[in-house]
């Protein structure tokens, strides 16, 4: 499986965020996107993920095979919000996200133990605290099986266990021939990532 | 689907889901039209299939803004129009409506009954009113659905919701009250407008998925 992205540009509001963005990410490869404030992070994750309209160029996955013919249905997306209800607990939460995404992979408990929340699946999901509610939607990614993760600050609000932790969590993505695209400003403990800067004059 | 069912009807039965907010307004709405209209008997039960539709109605939409909504505030939305390609956008929209429905709009179809007594219909005129509403409702949910679709990045979007579906769910008014009327008043036909709001069901239980499904693919941002 092979993400490839092409002269992508990107606008919001009629300004044009960025242009001319390219890439192609093989199975294993990690690209780490870092820029100032308002360079076009985010706004480039949600256009890889087919949730905002591309400006100009392309995304398109290579080799998805039947079950993930396009880059929407071959990924996962952790924005900046945690896509839980309050008044539902974690595991009902995650039971949710586990039946409707498909392709299963791990139980709910089982991720939840992979986060070091485990044991707390009834609670509801509003108790927790901002990293606690962080690393359900992280257990998210682990629910259902998706070769791409979009990771948008994906370690906001973690302490260095949990980073760490999460750091795990990716190498291994990365090892079982995932590709990993992350927005952030924070190290993320990958090693071998390329890199993209956004921002620089163009 | 049937998770995502379960877990809208969940969210509408926790705290703050506003299931009973429906119920609670449907009551307070039909508890008042006796004091405004007076102790006429037999004009409250003239006047009772049309109030109970038009309550329901409102009641209806009361809820509404909330469908799309509170999943956009969360994120949970980006999820679903992300996984568009495993369960089209429109049958999500279809499931997040029929839960809506079962939720929120349901009891008031069972409360109505009860509430017809306040307006001194008979039996029959009490039972073909619960009936069309069990028919018709769905209806109003669908164009809401497509109308809260619209404003759904709009943060006060409830008024605007009810401006805008609220014209158009004047057929299945219609059509629900002379149904109503139809039962009790003995020229007017029953089944035809019945089977007509039946027909308006299904039709905007096609229509009203299909147009918010392209309203939320194009107003994520």
């Amino acid at each position: 499986m092979r993400l490839i992205a092409e002269n992508l540009g990107g606008e919001r509001g009629g300004e044009t965020v960025f242009s001319n963005i390219g890439f192609a990410l093989d199975q294993g490869e990690a690209l780490i996107v870092t820029g100032p404030n308002g360079s076009g992070k985010s706004t480039l994750l949600r256009i890889v993920a087919g949730l905002l309209p591309v400006a100009g160029g392309k995304v398109l996955v290579e080799g998805g095979g039947e079950v993930f013919p396009t880059v929407a249905s071959a990924s996962h997306y952790l924005g900046h919000l945690n896509a839980m209800k309050a008044a539902l607990s974690i595991e009902e939460n995650l039971g949710f996200w586990r039946a409707f995404q498909g392709e299963p992979a791990l139980s709910v408990d089982e991720a939840l133990e992979t986060v070091a929340l485990g044991g707390l699946g009834h609670l509801p999901f509003g108790y927790l605290s901002t990293g606690q509610r962080r690393r359900v939607s992280i257990a998210k990614l682990l629910v259902s099986r998706r070769p791409i993760w979009l990771l948008d600050e994906p370690t906001a609000g973690l302490d260095k266990a949990s980073e760490e932790r999460f750091a795990g969590l990716m190498r291994g993505h990365l090892e079982d021939g995932g590709i990993v695209v992350a927005a952030t400003h924070l190290p993320l403990g990958l090693e071998r990532a390329k890199a993209l800067g956004m921002g620089q004059v163009l | 689907m049937w998770s995502l069912f379960l877990r809208d009807i969940r969210l509408s039965i926790r705290a703050g889901g506003g299931a009973l907010i429906g119920v609670i307004f449907f009551l307070a709405v039909i508890v008042t039209i006796p004091f405004g209209v007076g102790p006429d008997l037999n004009l409250l039960s003239r006047i009772g299939p049309a109030i109970l539709w038009i309550a329901a109605l409102l009641a209806c939409l009361l809820g509404l803004d909330r469908l799309f909504q509170a999943d956009r505030e969360d994120g949970s939305l980006d999820l679903l129009v992300l996984n568009g390609d495993r369960h089209m956008l429109a049958l999500t929209v279809l499931t997040k409506c029929l839960a809506h429905w079962t939720g929120s709009v349901l009891p008031l179809v069972v409360a109505a009954p009860l509430l017809g007594l306040f307006m001194n219909m008979e039996p029959l005129g009490i039972g073909a009113t619960a009936l069309t509403l069990l028919v018709g409702t769905p209806a109003i949910t669908f164009i809401g659905a497509a109308g809260a679709a619209v404003a759904v990045a709009l943060p006060r979007g409830g008024l605007l919701i009810s401006v805008l579906v609220l014209p158009l769910t004047i057929p299945v008014l219609i059509f629900g009250v002379s149904a109503s009327y139809g039962a009790v008043a003995d020229p007017a036909p029953f089944l035809q407008p019945f089977l007509i709001l039946a027909a308006l069901t299904l039709f905007l239980a096609v229509v009203g998925p299909l147009a918010a499904a392209l309203a939320l693919r194009h107003g994520t941002d």
